[in-house]
């Protein structure tokens, strides 16, 4: 292959006054914003809906459902262009303006991204809540717990500990997922990878520095929730696959 | 080793004689020839230049003089059952591809760029596209100078973009970058009131506007932020390659034929669905058929 390697091009100038690893740097910051955000969202969200979803309450239970089936079985982009082109188009002219004038458009790409996570977590968290024996609620409710208290005091505490792996896969997915908000204009890691080629043509460079940046955030990710999963064990009250120790 | 036979083939042209079938080829010839087969890069989407018509087969003004590059080719390594294969590329991977090997000639619209020549060759220029504003003729932009605090698109990975950043930093407009995935998705910015205007190839403007539900209602305004030339990429310093390749396009427009196929594919309906661009010649292609060159845009 014929290919002119160049690493240094990230210290050049770029037309704004910038380094092309400012470029990076920005990237890598918006990535960070608009995944640890939209995180915040689904974990919140997804949490209501999960628990929603194990209560006696049919009325709750269907609507959870309901979101779960919907926001999991339509693609992210898809999702992202509903929010970015179609709601505004829906909603009453005024505010419709609003949404596309003054509205930043990392409020819609924490939203898209944030509620089609909420339905992932949504179906661990109950997942989760299942799991444990329905004793447990049982005997909650013979303390003299209501039912919101035997969820705040029994069932959460230990289903969160049970979900944590899965949810740990999630929080490194959204880091990934978050490359389809450039879809929608947000200036994250993706989308400067896609300018700095068009600039620079130092494709495999580029592609190289971003694909270890994506790497590294998932993996940051990784072990920050894997040191949180080791301070939170319970020692004796988890069962894991394999039992505790 | 290669370089060496570069020269000898760089010496024998310089020498007035076309380097004679079995004399040694170089390069991408030396590949053709080997393997019996030339690989043409085309686009699916870039209306009039390479695109795919109803039969899924590409189609377009720039596959049009490619084609005759290929029979061009074809009477130089005389091998009239040459065959030619065609590969769809993309703006990402075009470069790449053409690096390895997988294409040996594409015929897009690729803009001759100096960074870009740091990695491929460019043949003489084509077509001569100015970046320009695409506007809905109810906003009232007319200038640049219009677009101050207002929000405008550009399209994510193109060259245009930059024009507006140069052009804040040179004047105190004071614009509101957004951008579009795709061309398309850029339009549509423009069409749903999200951006004032959208910066880009007037062609492209013009190809967007004229397949739009309402094209009397856009308009393309302001004047040239940049002209920038589309050009047949090649592989870089394959100079025997390139010297088929320009000697056949700058024949074309010397002879009038490229003008003949350009009217073909700007001025009047072409396929699929009949649209006609209007779109004449504009004195910068005029010039740029009068005097061919290969030199990249900045």
């Amino acid at each position: 292959m014929d290919y002119h390697w160049n690493w240094m091009f990230f210290f050049q100038e770029t037309d704004d006054g910038l380094k092309y690893y400012d470029w990076i740097l920005s990237g890598l910051g918006w990535t960070t914003v608009v995944s640890l955000a939209s995180l915040a969202v689904a974990l919140l969200l997804g949490s209501a809906l999960g628990v929603m979803r194990t209560t006696p309450n049919r009325w709750l239970v269907g609507i959870g459902d309901a979101y779960v089936d919907l926001f999991r079985n339509v693609p992210l982009i898809v999702q992202l262009f509903m929010w970015f082109f179609v709601v505004p188009e829906l909603v009453p002219e005024k505010l419709g303006l609003w949404m596309k004038q003054d509205l930043p458009y990392v409020v819609i790409a924490v939203v898209g991204l944030g509620l089609y996570t909420a339905a992932r977590i949504a179906e661990q968290v109950k997942a989760g809540i299942n799991s444990l024996s329905r004793g447990q609620r049982a005997a909650g409710l013979a303390l003299g717990f209501t039912e919101w208290q035997t969820y705040r005091h029994v069932r959460l505490p230990m289903a969160y500990r049970i979900v944590l792996p899965a949810l740990t896969s999630e929080a490194m997915n959204i880091f990934k997922n978050s490359a389809v908000t450039y879809a929608v204009g947000i200036l994250e890691l993706y989308f400067q990878y896609k300018q700095i080629i068009e600039k620079t043509s130092q494709v495999l460079e580029i592609t190289i520095v971003v694909t270890l940046a994506y790497f590294a955030l998932a993996f940051v990710m990784n072990r920050l929730l894997a040191s949180i999963e080791r301070r939170t064990r319970v020692p004796g009250l988890i069962v894991g696959g394999k039992g505790s120790n | 080793m290669r370089k060496t036979l570069t020269m000898i083939a760089l010496s024998l042209s310089a020498a007035g004689l076309a380097a004679p079938a079995h004399a040694q080829l170089t390069g991408t010839l030396q590949k053709i020839k080997d393997s019996g087969a030339i690989t043409v890069g085309h686009r699916e989407s870039s209306v009039p230049f390479s695109y795919l018509d109803a039969q899924q087969k590409p189609i377009g003004y720039a596959m049009d003089l490619c084609a005759k590059v290929v029979d061009a080719v074809k009477s130089e390594l005389k091998m009239p059952n040459l065959k030619v294969n065609y590969q769809a590329v993309t703006s990402q991977n075009r470069i790449p591809l053409m690096q390895n090997g997988t294409i040996d000639l594409e015929c897009g619209s690729t803009t001759n760029s100096v960074a870009r020549q740091q990695q491929v060759g460019f043949s003489v220029a084509y077509f001569i596209t100015s970046v320009r504003m695409g506007v809905r003729k109810d906003s009232g932009i007319k200038d640049i100078g219009d677009l101050d605090g207002r929000p405008v698109v550009t399209t994510t990975g193109t060259t245009s973009d930059q024009l507006i950043k140069q052009n804040e930093k040179g004047k105190t407009i004071d614009v509101k970058n957004i951008y579009g995935k795709d061309h398309a998705d850029s339009f549509l910015m423009v069409e749903s009131g999200r951006a004032a205007a959208f910066v880009m190839d007037d062609i492209l403007l013009a190809g967007l506007i004229a397949s739009s539900k309402n094209p009397s209602a856009f308009a393309i305004v302001g004047p040239s932020l940049r002209d920038e030339p589309y050009a047949v990429m090649v592989r870089k310093d394959d100079a025997p390659f390139k010297a088929i390749v320009d000697k056949t396009l700058v024949g074309l427009m010397k002879s009038g034929e490229a003008e003949k196929l350009y009217n073909k594919w700007f001025t009047q309906p072409i396929p699929p669905r009949n649209v006609n661009l209007n779109f004449p010649m504009s004195p910068a292609l005029k010039a740029a058929f009068e005097n061919p060159t290969d030199k990249g845009v900045e």
